[in-house]
């Protein structure tokens, strides 16, 4: 059957958040997100601007996903970081568990700034998403319980 | 995997449409992307070949609505169809809350259906999935060629359970929209159980 729901609750939410703010500080980022492997967006700070972010989260999945599937076919497990360097933008991803910390940065930034940064944080990120994976419905989640038949139907009028 | 953001107030699940090559998957989404308004969809991001075959994955965010305070995001996409991608399918599984199946209703592709759904059944295996537990609709598509199969004779063949089976053009939108909510339906009311 199908997992179990990912449920991100206010407080953890907040808590990434405020990691990955000071991650792009510390690391003089463009833009940092935490993305889920399914390709999920999680969280995200900085220049969003129009930036799709959605698309990208999309996108970092399946690239992390596609040279997840190369490194198996070589003998690695996966490739635990991927950098794309752009002419004015770069692209840095780190896979920690499930999830996948993207930083978008430009020439005020370094790789080498950014893959030490992105490795401080890592086990505090690798700590917050254990337990994020961890967490059940509790008697609080009625919301769902509630749906009803007219609800769903609700939803294609 | 379905991703309940109680910040945000969004639920987020995942639907993959499956099925042979050049059966209609990628025109299911292309449909939906055309028919839907921009600020309930996002981009249609389709990573295809030069002769338009999908070759990794077509993509697109769409918003439902809102259920109980929650904005209900589905996040589409298909698989590349041709038999030699199939490295590729395993991937684009992962995390699945929904499934749809794409029949190609001509005759000649009776056994690529066939084949595809074998394959799917044996993906999803292989990502820890049971065909029988996921929320599931088989779509019969093309159903306006001249040298189909019998609705109920394809629909014999390939049904697994006792899920929808929706007849569709995809080309003309025919369908789609029932089959988008057949499963958005299914993977809502696994959410209500769980």
């Amino acid at each position: 059957m199908a997992d179990t729901p990912l449920l991100l609750r206010e407080q953890q939410y907040h808590q990434i958040k405020a990691v990955l703010a000071r991650l792009r500080m510390d690391s003089a980022a463009k833009v940092v997100f935490l993305v889920d492997k399914d390709g999920q967006e999680i969280a995200s700070q900085g220049e969003l601007g129009n930036l799709d972010t959605t698309s990208l989260a999309s996108l970092a999945a399946g690239n992390v996903a596609a040279t997840g599937g190369m490194a198996q076919l070589i003998g690695e497990k996966e490739f635990p970081t991927l950098s794309h360097e752009g002419e004015r933008e770069s692209i840095h991803i780190s896979v920690i568990g499930r999830l996948l910390l993207i930083v978008v940065f430009d020439e005020r930034s370094s790789l080498g700034l950014v893959k030490l940064r992105s490795k401080q944080v890592s086990h505090q990120l690798a700590v917050m998403v254990d337990e994020i994976s961890k967490a059940e419905f509790t008697d609080e989640d009625t919301a769902f319980a509630e749906i009803t038949d007219e609800d769903i139907d609700s939803l294609f009028q | 995997m379905t991703f309940i953001n109680y910040a945000s107030r969004e639920i987020n699940c995942k639907i993959v449409y499956y099925g042979p090559g050049l059966c209609g998957k990628t025109t299911n989404l292309q449909h939906i992307f055309e028919s839907t308004a921009p600020q309930s969809r996002g981009k249609l991001i389709s990573l295809a070949t030069e002769t338009d075959r999908t070759l990794f994955f077509d993509f697109m965010p769409l918003e439902l609505g809102t259920v109980r305070g929650f904005k209900t995001r589905f996040h589409l996409y298909t698989v590349p169809g041709q038999v030699f991608y199939d490295a590729s399918r395993k991937l684009i599984l992962k995390g699945v809350d929904g499934v749809v199946f794409v029949a190609d209703s001509q005759e000649e592709r009776m056994d690529a259906n066939v084949e595809s759904l074998y394959n799917l059944e044996e993906n999803l295996q292989t990502q820890g999935y049971d065909l029988m537990k996921l929320p599931y609709v088989l779509q019969l598509n093309k159903r306006d060629l001249p040298n189909i199969i019998p609705a109920d004779e394809l629909a014999a063949e390939l049904r697994r359970k006792e899920e929808p089976v929706v007849e569709a053009v995809a080309a003309s939108g025919a369908g789609v929209f029932d089959t988008l909510k057949a499963v958005a339906k299914q993977v809502l009311t696994e959410l209500r159980k769980g």
